[in-house]
């Protein structure tokens, strides 16, 4: 384990400093966030102003779904993005074998080889606003809601981290098929609003097959203590399954992986 | 036009066929991932589900039916309407593919617009199987309407509906090839089209229907060139209420500013392009 740290340590430090060559494309990025955010609070607010509650949400409970959203978006471009697009280069240009070779677990390194600072101001507003949501509804939450939240926000970067590499690792076989994570995303942004302001089908999809109800709307509902534990227990098990199924999904695919040279 | 005027006007439609021809098999060779571009574009879809709830509660100035509809246009219209000629056209740029482009008698702005078609053609399909699915799960789209009449926008609307989303289309593609130019100066273009996108996201009608939108707000909106990408064409056929006259002309002045950009900037980065020797 400390050994894992160390190596974590070099990596980022070396993708950080790769990263301050590009500091303009920082800027705007956060340019881009902060409009991102600001277009999803009016729409919200487009929602709220005729007095209608989303699936039932109050406009700050519904504000901390958006908040969570956005802190996912966050970790995903600072952690996740950067990573998933090489797995495909590497399959292409044969240098999976180079990775393979490393005395470290493969999808370790492939999972955490990079990151960019690009989704940073996304945590940072993503937490900010989840905050302001918590401290200005009218009934204060309670202390174990709000870690329980954060644990059930912990366990939706572990889904989306697993989705994300399952998609990837379809790579060893189907080089074309790199855009299946932009397809993900594309379906993951129903999570910016509680799930029961969608239709029964809508739900149905989103909480069993993609469970983006479990990524946004579930950390939300503990904070805001409109749940009970029992939402965590099912967040924990769909997050353990999907990284364990994610893990052995890219062992059986390695058995397929016959390098670009050989 | 240099190129172009040399020569003659009577070879034109074969030469654009072929060119047609030639790209949409190109882009068939690519159609698993422009299948997933059919999905990767569903955000209206996804909106619609939450504006569906909405609809139905009657806090709004629409039906649940109207939403269904109003989406549903909205998707197919965005899958005719897409513009990525900024990606493109940083690629070729960089690796400096475009100079061979260059010697070509076309210019490479109709090659694109074709090469545009062609994707669309392609995905076409996949867009309609996904249509299909939503109408299965909401025939009340089609049967909806008052006394079980079966839904019919009128043969006018759909025509002046699809002039208007292929208008609507070369609106968006040079306001995207304008903003392309930059490539001449700049690395990294494709980047700045995420600013670009952000008000096409919003404020072209893709995730919510204008008239949600306050009225001074909304008056403001439909002086720029962002809800006659989306809005406008749907609502031509949704329920035929949107203003014609003023629609049309606002869409030919902003289409005809980013057209004469572009060939403005073009003609200054060209110059541009060879002083680096490429």
């Amino acid at each position: 384990m400390p050994r894992h740290l160390n190596i974590l340590r070099i990596f980022w430090s070396a993708s950080i400093s790769a990263e301050m060559e590009y500091r303009v494309n920082f800027l705007m990025a956060a340019i881009t966030s902060v409009m991102t955010l600001a277009g999803t609070v009016l729409m919200l607010f487009l929602f709220y102003r005729t007095g209608y509650q989303m699936g039932g949400w109050p406009w700050r409970d519904a504000l901390a779904v958006v908040g969570v959203f956005t802190f996912l978006e966050g970790t995903q471009s600072t952690f996740m993005t950067p990573n998933r697009t090489r797995v495909t280069e590497h399959v292409r240009e044969g240098t999976l074998d180079f990775v393979l070779l490393k005395p470290v677990d493969s999808q370790f390194w492939l999972s955490v080889r990079s990151i960019s600072l690009w989704g940073l101001p996304n945590i940072l507003m993503g937490l900010v606003i989840v905050a302001y949501a918590l401290v200005t509804r009218e009934s204060s939450p309670h202390l174990t809601g709000v870690l329980l939240g954060g644990i059930a926000m912990l366990l939706a970067v572990l889904m989306l981290y697993s989705i994300g590499y399952l998609l990837s690792t379809i790579s060893i076989w189907y080089i074309k098929l790199y855009n299946i994570t932009m397809a993900m995303q594309a379906l993951v942004e129903t999570g910016r609003y509680p799930i029961t302001a969608y239709p029964a089908a809508y739900q149905v999809f989103f909480t069993f097959v993609l469970p983006v109800a479990f990524m946004t709307t579930v950390p939300a509902q503990l904070m805001t203590a409109r749940g009970g534990a029992g939402w965590l227990l099912g967040a924990a098990v769909v997050a353990g399954l999907l990284l364990m199924l994610s893990i052995a999904f890219w062992r059986f695919a390695l058995r397929y992986y016959t390098s670009a040279s050989s | 036009m240099t190129q172009a005027s040399a020569i003659t006007l009577i070879g034109w439609p074969r030469k654009l066929r072929t060119l047609f021809a030639v790209h949409y098999a190109e882009m068939m060779e690519f159609r698993a991932e422009i299948a997933l571009w059919a999905v990767a574009t569903m955000l209206p879809l996804i909106m619609m589900g939450v504006w569906a709830q909405a609809g139905e509660s009657g806090k709004f100035p629409f039906s649940q039916v109207e939403v269904f509809r109003y989406f549903i246009v909205v998707y197919l219209i965005r899958q005719v309407t897409i513009s990525w000629i900024i990606h493109h056209f940083e690629f070729l740029v960089v690796t400096g593919r475009l100079s061979p482009m260059l010697l070509h008698p076309v210019d490479p702005c109709i090659r694109f617009i074709l090469m545009h078609l062609g994707e669309q053609l392609t995905r076409l399909p996949f867009a309609l199987a996904i249509v299909g699915v939503f109408l299965f799960l909401y025939p009340q789209t089609i049967t909806g309407g008052p006394e079980g009449t079966l839904w019919w926008p009128g043969w006018q609307n759909i025509v002046l509906a699809v002039i208007a989303c292929y208008t609507a289309f070369l609106l968006r593609f040079f306001m995207q090839y304008a903003l392309s130019m930059a490539a001449f100066w700049h690395e990294r273009v494709a980047a700045m089209d995420a600013i670009l996108f952000l008000p096409y996201m919003f404020f072209s009608g893709l995730i919510f229907p204008f008239e949600v939108l306050p009225d001074p707000l909304r008056e403001i909106l439909l002086w720029t060139p962002f809800p006659y990408m989306v809005w406008f064409p749907a609502a031509l056929i949704v329920h035929g209420e949107a203003p014609i006259l003023r629609g049309f002309l606002t869409m030919f002045i902003w289409t005809a500013v980013f057209f004469i950009l572009y060939r403005y900037l073009w003609h200054k980065g060209l110059k541009h392009y060879s002083a680096m020797g490429a």
